[in-house]
């Protein structure tokens, strides 16, 4: 394998900077770890049935809080549910929300970021303030009150309103990383070149600058879409998430919170699979985010 | 005179209270390279910026052919400004290295659609990319997987695209190894023959200046202090300035060390925030008399100077024969 990386370098095949990203990437056990979790995660989402063949949904009362038999491996709550089907089936509200958030986020910190950073001026005064001011505002005091209108219908699962709550208040930090590194990809020489040649704002912003400046942006998305997942478990468990026929850890976990003394298990699988997914895509960030900074090379 | 191509007119750039260009006239003609040298932070590269439209003037006319940029809008102006392109500095800096070498130098056929039917555009390239000693096939290569040297081809290939005219230099070479240096000047040169182009080069190595201009601008402090060809400023320079500038390029023969008069001067240079009054020069100057303060000298040929010299005193001094 690291023989014919080195075949390919040497014949003068194109380095670009995500051949040497992935060169530096493929040595970290963070990378494989986070990667091996994350992709997991994903086919779990997918294709849950490939997991387990029970329905999260049927569940019989007869087996309130029994314990581990056959398929059911984490038991059974306090409704009788098989604990793991709802664990692996609640993987995919989860990601769909997350995955949903963190477009909605990306989509408007490009745009914001990329305007800010290349239009500067006023307009930059102006975007600049307005995330401050953003950030200023407590995360869950807004989460729940934009969650609440947002869920207003009694028939909805809930999913859209998380998604666009967790979607309009994620994207500051997004916006920021592409203002600096837009900022600092603007200023450069071929840049000056194509303004020189007589290209326009567009051709100068999207085929320029924002190929230049998108790496560290798209490692902060991944992060936020670690936070994301968590995010939507905290609203589903504060009651403003997903509800009705909707099947997610959160919800999951918030249901198992007041029989945890009787039975730990409902709430403890859940929370480990929350905690390892959000993990796995933080790490998978970072070792992203440092494989592709030259600075750390 | 009609064959002048580019003309400047008290051309003037300032940025806040520093004033980088201070009213500099300068003119190019057909088929000629005007060297301009000078040391750092004396406003060449805002010189060079201001004539390819990457920064607007505060003052002062740019014609080229007759029109001044600073009265032409929308279509007239891009029409003008193909005819005067820019090869940077940085060959590492000035390609975007996420685009291959063929939409680097396809780039200015892409902005300005008229120049090259869209069929014709890949064969452009390479005739282009042929025109500057480069391997035609090597179109879908990206950047870095050239030489500096070869870079800096590829920049000379986008600034030929659009067939301008002039073409400026922002010291071309000075990011190379020396032995690369001298490929790129040949080639420069072999293209000037060829396409009957005009330079302004750029530049604070003499000797490569001397090499390829056929007139030499000397500024200092965003003005121009002396001007003629290159053989009058190498051999015959009258400002002080001048002087001390060739007095110090090294001489590659060890028997002459020595044997020169070294012109040391004094002091550093004043902030073009607030230049000195009357002659820019006069602080660092050895020649400087109390009427040096109060009257500016211009740029013109005087008693004791066959060429234009901005010195009250400006007098022949044969500060490098063996260079």
């Amino acid at each position: 394998m690291s023989d014919l990386g080195e075949l390919s370098r040497t014949a003068g095949k194109p380095r670009s900077l995500a051949g040497d990203a992935w060169l530096d990437l493929r040595t970290r056990k963070v990378f494989w770890i986070a990667a091996v979790l994350v992709v997991v995660v994903l086919v779990m989402a997918i294709w849950p049935s490939l997991f387990t063949s029970a329905d999260p949904r049927d569940c019989l009362l007869a087996r309130k809080n029994a314990g581990p038999t056959g398929g059911a491996i984490f038991g059974f709550d306090f409704q009788g549910c098989d604990v793991y089907a709802k664990t692996v089936f609640g993987a995919r509200d989860s990601i769909l929300v997350a995955v949903s958030a963190t477009l909605i986020s990306g989509v408007i910190g490009l745009l914001v970021g990329l305007a800010a950073g290349y239009f500067g001026g006023w307009l930059d005064a102006l975007l600049s303030r307005f995330i401050d001011v953003m950030l200023g505002i407590p995360f869950l005091l807004a989460a729940i009150v934009l969650a609440q209108r947002l869920s207003s219908d009694p028939q909805s699962n809930g999913v859209l309103a998380v998604t666009v709550t967790l979607g309009v208040l994620g994207w500051t930090t997004a916006a920021r990383v592409m203002r600096s590194a837009v900022l600092t990809s603007k200023n450069q020489d071929y840049v000056a070149a194509a303004r020189m040649l007589g290209a326009g704002p567009g051709r100068l912003m999207f085929r320029h600058i924002l190929p230049n400046s998108i790496s560290p942006f798209i490692v902060v998305l991944t992060v936020l879409l670690g936070i994301n997942i968590a995010g939507e478990a905290t609203l589903s468990y504060l009651g403003v998430g997903l509800k009705g026929d909707a099947v997610s850890w959160g919800i999951a976990i918030a249901e198992a919170g007041p029989f945890v003394r009787t039975a730990a298990g409902p709430l403890v699988w859940p929370s480990v699979f929350l905690a390892a997914t959000v993990l796995a895509f933080i790490m998978l960030g970072d070792a992203v985010r440092d494989a592709f900074d030259p600075k750390l090379r | 005179m009609s064959d002048v191509v580019l003309e400047t007119r008290g051309l003037v750039k300032h940025f806040g209270a520093v004033r980088a260009v201070d009213g500099v006239d300068l003119q190019l003609r057909r088929g000629e390279t005007l060297g301009v040298v000078g040391e750092s932070g004396c406003g060449k590269s805002t010189l060079a910026k201001l004539l390819v439209g990457l920064e607007k003037p505060t003052g002062g006319e740019i014609r080229v052919r007759g029109d001044d940029l600073s009265r032409l809008r929308g279509g007239g102006l891009r029409r003008a400004r193909r005819n005067i392109q820019m090869v940077m500095q940085d060959p590492y800096t000035s390609l975007n290295s996420r685009m291959t070498v063929g939409d680097i130098i396809g780039e200015p056929y892409d902005i300005h659609r008229d120049a090259v039917p869209h069929t014709g555009r890949q064969r452009a390239v390479q005739e282009l990319l042929d025109l500057v000693g480069l391997n035609p096939d090597h179109l879908n290569r990206y950047p870095h997987q050239f030489s500096g040297g070869q870079r800096q081809r590829i920049g000379i290939a986008r600034a030929l695209a659009l067939r301008p005219e002039i073409i400026v230099c922002d010291e071309p070479v000075s990011a190379l190894d020396v032995s690369i240096q001298a490929q790129v000047i040949n080639l420069l040169e072999g293209l000037q023959r060829q396409l009957g182009l005009s330079y302004i080069f750029i530049a604070h190595d003499l000797s490569v200046v001397r090499h390829i201009s056929d007139r030499v601008a000397v500024m200092y402090l965003g003005k121009i202090v002396e001007t003629g060809n290159h053989m009058a400023i190498y051999d015959q320079p009258t400002h002080p300035y001048t002087q001390a500038l060739l007095s110090a390029v090294p001489v590659p023969d060890p028997r002459l060390r020595g044997r020169r008069d070294h012109i040391m001067l004094t002091g550093d240079v004043p902030s073009p925030a607030s230049p000195p009054s009357g002659c820019r020069f006069r602080t660092r100057c050895w020649k400087a008399q109390p009427g040096c303060a109060e009257h500016e000298p211009t740029l013109e040929i005087r008693e004791r100077s066959p060429h234009p010299s901005a010195c009250h005193y400006a007098e022949v001094r044969d500060v490098m024969r063996r260079f």
